[in-house]
């Protein structure tokens, strides 16, 4: 994918292009928003991780906001130091589509960088969601694995569902939290794994290949092999 | 803490603490109260003089015309009784009668030639058409002022009348003199007490402003005085210094809190560096290193976390999420919340029961609420012993909501309670677990944000939570986001 990032602290720059190259995208980078802003402009990409304190007399959400003037859609993800709620609130209604605050964790940073990604091109209403032998009926909200039908809780099957949705990426805990229970704080106790366990319970245990796979460090990922 | 490190006020940029008893003499509000002071008793004697006047010398003037008219009148009525013979001897009998010899009377035929009266001839100072006036008559050889009115009697006769008007220009240059003398006294006196005035004006304030002087040089301890005698001045020294107890509390909050930052946040970060240094200087393979490396990170993170606590809580302090306030279901969110520790509470052997209200609405932050009630079901999760039981509930109390999240831990001692909501404070027993000591600090801002309070209370055995919430508070802004 082709990422365009726009940010001036070098350090994080540096830290943030080489990851994200690391993970085979295509990175493209800018310390200034008027660069940055023309870039998005004139070029195609797939996501923007952009900053918010810029210099070149274009912040980041001057920079957004004139972007989505020109009904441009480019998935945005803000990278910011302002960490308020209401900076947040901010970011969001200028047409960001994800936030998050500094200092941050780059397994964070890409896995919801890939989610924006994934959101941007399915856009067309699914009523089903196959992963392997796993199988989501949306509408009936009935699931069903190798042919067999598994039993699950409103919530468990929100669960499954939004790890469906994102198969093959990286889900963090905070993601779960905000997409499946519209929580924006971290709890001190492992809830999320409590949560992912007793699906796993359900969905992998009484089956010989597991779908639910614990990535270190960053979170979880739904897919057939191992990551 | 030491008073070097208060800031101090600056003093160059043109003088930004003017002394305040030296202000230019135009400046000065006591001068201008005493100019004030000066020119009202200035007007409210001019005011008295001009009313002693009317009421003296004016009202003198006023009977003598209307003893002259009256005069004047009743020699027209002789003349229509009696002729020009009558008036003449009426005149004499007048003339005759008048002891205190302070009066004129005069008549003249058509060419003014004197048939009668007490003057040797018509005066010729008095105009002929004018009827009434002031002459100067000689008298025993006296210069006299009579006041005078000169009338027609039919068959062009003219008569005059007279009195002696002496006494009231003696009073009148009495009464100047006195007004005189007054208005230098009124002068004196309104310099004086302008002066009075403007230094009892500066001693009422040099108190208030030696004392605020004081404190902006960094003496916080200063208080203006309170003379007792409940008055404005009182009243307005009461209110600054309650100000500044305010002021004080706020300022030993932040600076416990900054203490307990720098100590608090240096053990974590002293342990972040060391792990960093010991396994610079020490490991010996790369994945020594690298586990290091991943430990200083967690410690790092712990850091981060605390700090956006300590934002959180002085953001919600500073009430300015009251922008998101709006109506939910207080009664789903808790059961969601409920939900998602229960499984937890299950796995670590422990039950979770719920008891909430059906439709239980509340006016607030759905966000700030979430944290705060998962604040203390982890809080309870920490403490509760295996097997333990953790209860929350919620109900309509009022115009209240009560929330209330039981544990059977250990339970907390009697004084730590009182402090338990304080940022950082941790009870000794709770030292060993894992936690910043900031988790009932941004549960209590989150209640006073909702216009209610938390309240910590013995399970016997455990601990038993309340959060108390104003189920549909409103102040001017939320009250306007409702109407919106």
């Amino acid at each position: 994918m082709r990422i365009l990032v726009v940010e001036d602290d070098k350090d994080v720059a540096n830290f943030v292009v080489k990851g994200l190259r690391e993970a085979g995208h295509v990175v493209e980078h800018t310390p200034n928003g008027r660069d940055g802003l023309f870039m998005a402009a004139s070029e195609n990409f797939d996501a923007i991780v952009l900053d918010r304190m810029l210099p070149g007399g274009v912040d980041g959400l001057k920079l957004l906001e004139t972007l989505r003037a020109q009904n441009n859609h480019t998935p945005v993800l803000f990278l910011s130091a302002m960490a308020q709620v209401d900076d947040r609130v901010k970011g969001l209604k200028a047409g960001g589509d994800d936030y998050m605050t500094k200092p941050f964790a780059f397994a964070e940073l890409l896995a919801r960088v890939e989610a924006l990604t994934r959101r941007g091109k399915s856009d067309a209403p699914t009523t089903k969601l196959m992963v392997a032998d796993l199988e989501m009926d949306l509408l009936s909200r009935s699931v069903k694995r190798a042919g067999q039908k598994i039993d699950l809780q409103p919530r468990e099957f929100r669960l499954l569902e939004f790890l469906m949705r994102h198969s093959g990426q990286v889900v963090t805990r905070t993601m779960l939290l905000e997409g499946v229970w519209d929580y924006h704080f971290d709890p001190q106790t492992n809830v999320i794994d409590v949560h992912v366990s007793r699906l796993r319970q359900k969905v992998d245990k009484p089956f010989p290949q597991p779908l639910i796979h614990t990535v270190r460090n960053a979170g979880y990922m739904l897919q057939l092999e191992e990551p | 803490m030491s008073e070097g490190t208060l800031p101090q006020p600056a003093l160059a940029g043109g003088g930004a603490v003017r002394k305040l008893t030296q202000p230019g003499l135009l400046r000065s509000a006591g001068v201008r109260f005493g100019v004030i002071y000066a020119t009202l008793f200035g007007l409210s004697a001019v005011a008295l003089a001009g009313f002693l006047w009317w009421s003296t010398a004016g009202l003198l003037d006023r009977q003598i015309t209307a003893e002259l008219q009256q005069d004047a009148d009743s020699l027209v009525s002789v003349y229509f009784d009696e002729g020009l013979p009558g008036v003449t001897s009426a005149m004499k009998d007048r003339i005759n009668g008048n002891i205190d010899d302070d009066a004129l009377y005069l008549l003249a035929d058509p060419e003014f030639h004197l048939i009668a009266g007490n003057a040797n001839a018509w005066p010729a100072e008095m105009p002929i058409d004018q009827d009434w006036g002031s002459l100067r008559v000689k008298r025993d050889g006296l210069d006299v002022l009579m006041r005078v009115h000169a009338f027609d009697l039919p068959g062009g006769y003219r008569a005059m009348v007279g009195r002696d008007a002496s006494v009231r220009q003696n009073l009148s240059r009495l009464m100047e003199g006195a007004l005189f003398w007054a208005a230098g006294i009124a002068v004196v006196l309104g310099v004086v007490g302008a002066w009075a005035v403007r230094g009892l004006f500066r001693a009422t304030i040099a108190d208030v402003s030696a004392t605020a002087m004081a404190v902006s040089a960094g003496d916080l301890s200063r208080r203006v005085r309170v003379h007792g005698q409940d008055d404005e001045f009182d009243l307005l020294a009461e209110t600054i210094n309650d100000m500044l107890d305010r002021i004080g509390r706020l300022m030993d909050g932040v600076k416990q809190v900054s203490n307990a930052i720098a100590h608090d946040l240096r053990t974590p970060i002293t342990r972040a560096r060391t792990r960093l240094e010991d396994a610079s200087i020490h490991a010996k393979t790369e994945a020594d290193l690298r586990q290091a490396v991943d430990r200083a990170l967690v410690d790092l993170d712990g850091i981060v976390s605390v700090f956006q606590a300590l934002l959180r809580i002085s953001e919600i302090e500073a009430g300015a999420r009251r922008s998101a306030f709006a109506r939910f279901d207080l009664g789903a969110v808790l059961a969601d919340l409920a939900e998602l520790y229960e499984a937890v509470a299950e796995e670590r052997g422990m039950t979770l029961s719920s008891d909430v209200t059906q439709g239980l609405s509340l006016f607030g932050d759905r966000d700030m609420i979430q944290q705060a009630v998962a604040n203390l079901l982890d809080n309870a999760l920490k403490f509760s012993p295996e097997g333990g039981a953790i209860e929350i509930r919620a109900w309509q109390d009022g115009a209240l909501v009560r929330v209330t999240v039981t544990d059977h831990g250990p339970g907390m001692q009697q004084a730590d309670m009182l402090r338990a909501t304080e940022r950082f404070f941790r009870a000794e027993q709770a030292r060993s677990t894992p936690g910043s000591g900031l988790g009932l600090a941004l549960v209590q801002a989150v209640a006073q944000l909702h216009g209610g309070e938390i309240m910590l209370a013995d399970a016997q055995p455990g601990l038993r939570t309340t959060l108390v919430l104003q189920s549909s508070l409103t102040d001017d802004k939320s009250a306007t986001l409702t109407a919106a």
